[in-house]
């Protein structure tokens, strides 16, 4: 490798860090006005125009303040903490692909590093949580790591059930960028509602968003485990977050909405990140539309969740891809076969699930609406 | 200490078992405590094995206070005890003295009172629903019950002049009478606090996720809700029917027909239910109100002086927390009482408190602190 490579990789990864930075900032500030926009106010107003500069005065304000250390944490593993939770989410966005040609690398089994790469930041939080010496922290680091190992199993299955489906069409099925390829026009979104749900549930999780907040539930542990930092330690953490959230959504778009392709994308390749922000900010807004009127889960209806419905539906789901695939190799069908037999399955399946839970709940308002119709 | 992280510490080992409880102190700056409540929990894993409520961050010697000032100034202290219901404070107090004097207040002004008490009702209940929310994690109701709160502030701005402290009521009657345009004014107030308690319906009453975190949630039996002296919303959602505006009925309520609304169970779910209900019953209780209200003065005949002669009363009254009472002695031919006692609904209902929180989860202790809808002006005085 030449100086030249390195230099020119250099830049890359400068730029594309500070992108995604500044990208999550305004990530915060679309949150503050889709929140504020959703609650009948008007959010940010004064910094710039439409406070679109608030975040970024937020964040230079979190610099200048005072970096208080109590006198009581373990000094090494207190400074180490909010790096490693900061570093993964940066990690991944290597094997992020823009385009076709834009990705810094192309790995062959970019989905298993991502799934690995996404279990990393459980560490920086028990670490954080642990080294304050604070109990509040202690308390939301334990919570962090039980929720993470909960979800990522249904995150995972739903993410290899994408990996088996795109066996079917390309020989790069776990390259993200094979992926998109895969999908061609029609996304996966389609011929696997049931897996984007899925990942969607465990996204939010994962990123501990409403209703799965519970890491850091400012109304029963402050704050979890970043209660002790201050200052641009407690910025990074914030920043994290954020960037997990836009990672998530850009997984997402990936995985299940097509990545980059769209009308004309392949004429006009410069459309190509445009209708791939597009999409992210989509599914961000999504999540800020989830976040307004939730309340937040308790900890053992989180898990009861996890493991009594997410993950025995990310199961059925793996079961059903891998079966109709493996069929599809036995019997040599057509690739529209298996795109259609799994999309009915699979959209059977979601509505299904749909029915049962809306089922459920109906009966249960039924009940209360009863008891009080006086 | 300094890098040894000390948390062993504060984790108590049962000497017998050795299960291991931490100890966790809540509070007095904590989001959830509403104000200045602090508690200390003891915890096994996520549940709550036990709790010690400490009080008195607030205390302002609110009864002493009152010893040493002239009748008609103690109306501000009783402002600052329950600060989000001042105009129902104010009038259990105003009543007091108008019992131990044997003042006849106007009939104007009592419904005058009756209107602005249960408006300061409905606008505590929206408080309580939008903090509820804020306790179970939900943002939205927050902006919505203030949003309709702000709305009944700004019909107290108008006729008293103050949004919170209003002093308004006066022994013998209040301040001065309504401004013009304020029955008008109330009666639109009213459409939109119907459309925002439809609003609260979609946002909380019928969430799943509400439901799952607070039905089933810190109820004790009602006979112990007895046993603690609990009252207000918090006895009713037991199933116990007192209401003092029924059960011991003054100012105009006889003539006006509403219901008290009752649960079943106790839990947090029947709390809050309670006391959607209860806006709503308000709501009606202003409409009667507002046909009916009369022409005349709105001062009865009062000494300029007043000098209660000897003796004691106690009067109570419903607040949007419960059973707010004043116990006056008068010494005789003195312009200041002998002794005031007040009886703190929030103080009171608090007493509750570890019994209910008692084994339940860490999350679920704020959701049962926060259906208690204690305030602190009141616990402390």
């Amino acid at each position: 490798m030449s100086l030249l490579d390195l230099i020119t990789i250099a830049i890359i990864v400068f730029v594309l860090f500070n992108g995604i930075l500044t990208a999550v900032l305004g990530v915060i500030w679309a949150e503050r006005k889709a929140l504020a926009r959703l609650q009948q106010r008007v959010g940010p107003s004064r910094t710039g125009p439409s406070g679109i500069l608030q975040t970024a005065a937020d964040a230079i304000k979190l610099m200048l303040k005072e970096d208080v250390r109590p006198g009581s944490v373990n000094v090494v593993i207190f400074y180490l903490a909010p790096l490693l939770i900061f570093t993964p989410i940066f990690m991944l966005w290597m094997v992020l692909p823009f385009g076709p040609d834009w990705v810094l690398s192309d790995l062959g089994i970019g989905l298993f590093y991502i799934v690995a790469i996404l279990g990393l930041s459980v560490v920086g939080h028990v670490l954080a949580g642990w080294a304050s010496n604070n109990k509040y922290a202690l308390l939301g680091s334990a919570r962090n790591a039980a929720q993470l190992i909960s979800y990522e199993l249904p995150l995972v299955f739903a993410v290899l059930a994408v990996g088996l489906l795109a066996q079917t069409a390309t020989d790069r099925p776990f390259s993200l960028a094979g992926i998109v390829e895969a999908q061609g026009s029609v996304p996966y979104l389609v011929i696997m509602p049931l897996g984007f749900i899925l990942f969607l549930v465990g996204a939010l999780a994962e990123t501990a968003r409403i209703p799965f907040d519970i890491p850091h539930a400012e109304e029963e542990i402050v704050g979890g485990a970043f209660v002790e930092y201050s200052g641009i330690r407690w910025g990074v953490f914030f920043l994290t977050e954020y960037a997990g959230l836009a990672t998530m959504a850009f997984l997402a778009t990936i995985l299940f909405l097509g990545g980059w392709t769209g009308p004309f994308s392949d004429q006009v390749p410069i459309l190509q990140p445009f209708y791939l922000l597009v999409k992210m900010a989509a599914i961000i807004l999504i999540v800020f539309w989830i976040r307004a009127p939730l309340p937040r889960l308790r900890i053992d209806q989180l898990m009861a969740f996890a493991w009594k419905l997410a993950i025995p539906a990310s199961l059925v789901n793996l079961l059903v891809v891998a079966t109709i695939v493996w069929v599809q190799h036995q019997n040599g069908w057509e690739l529209w076969v298996t795109s259609v037999t799994i999309s009915v399955v699979s959209i059977v399946l979601a509505v299904a699930t749909g029915i049962f839970i809306q089922r459920r709940r109906e009966q249960r308002l039924r009940q209360f609406r009863q008891r009080w119709a006086q | 200490m300094a890098t040894d992280t000390g948390l062993s510490a504060n984790i108590v080992r049962d000497p017998v078992t050795e299960q291991a409880e931490l100890s966790i102190n809540m509070g007095p700056q904590h989001p959830a405590t509403h104000g200045v409540f602090r508690m200390v929990l003891t915890l096994d894993g996520e549940r709550v094995v036990d709790v010690y409520p400490h009080i008195g961050y607030l205390h302002r010697g609110s009864e002493r206070l009152a010893e040493g000032e002239n009748f008609q100034q103690i109306t501000t202290l009783f402002d600052r005890l329950d600060y989000v219901a001042n105009f129902n404070n104010e009038w259990v107090y105003v009543r007091a003295v108008e019992k131990a004097m044997g003042v006849e207040v106007p009939e104007r002004a009592d419904y005058i009172r009756l209107i602005l008490s249960e408006l300061n009702r409905i606008a505590s209940h929206l408080l309580f629903y939008g903090t509820y929310g804020l306790d179970t994690g939900a943002m939205n109701p927050v902006m919505i019950g203030f949003r309709d709160r702000e709305r009944i502030q700004q019909i107290f701005e108008g006729v008293t002049g103050a949004r919170m402290m209003h002093n308004y009521f006066r022994i013998g009657g209040v301040k001065e009478d309504l401004p013009d345009g304020f029955v008008p004014a109330v009666r639109a107030l009213l459409d939109q606090l119907k459309v925002g308690y439809e609003e609260a319906r979609g946002t909380l009453t019928e969430s799943e996720i509400f439901i799952e975190r607070t039905a089933g949630i810190g109820a004790i039996p009602p006979e112990d809700l007895l046993d603690y002296g609990v009252t207000g919303p918090l006895l009713r959602a037991g199933g116990i029917d007192y209401d003092i505006r029924k059960a011991d009925p003054y100012s105009v309520y006889e003539e006006l027909d509403f219901r008290v609304p009752t649960g079943q169970t106790g839990d947090c779910y029947d709390r809050y239910m309670v006391r959607m209900l209860e806006i709503e019953q308000s709501i009606s209780i202003v409409a009667q109100a507002l046909d009916r209200l009369p022409d005349g003065p709105v001062m009865g005949r009062v000494p300029r002086i007043l000098r209660p002669p000897e003796g004691d009363v106690y009067v109570h009254g419903e607040n949007p927390r419960g059973d707010l009472g004043v116990y006056l002695v008068s010494s005789g031919g003195t312009v200041q009482p002998y002794r005031l006692k007040i009886r703190g609904p929030s103080f009171c209902n608090l007493m509750a408190l570890p019994a209910m929180i008692r084994g339940s989860y860490l999350a679920d202790a704020t959701v049962i602190l926060g259906s208690m809808d204690i305030v602190l002006g009141e616990v402390d005085r």
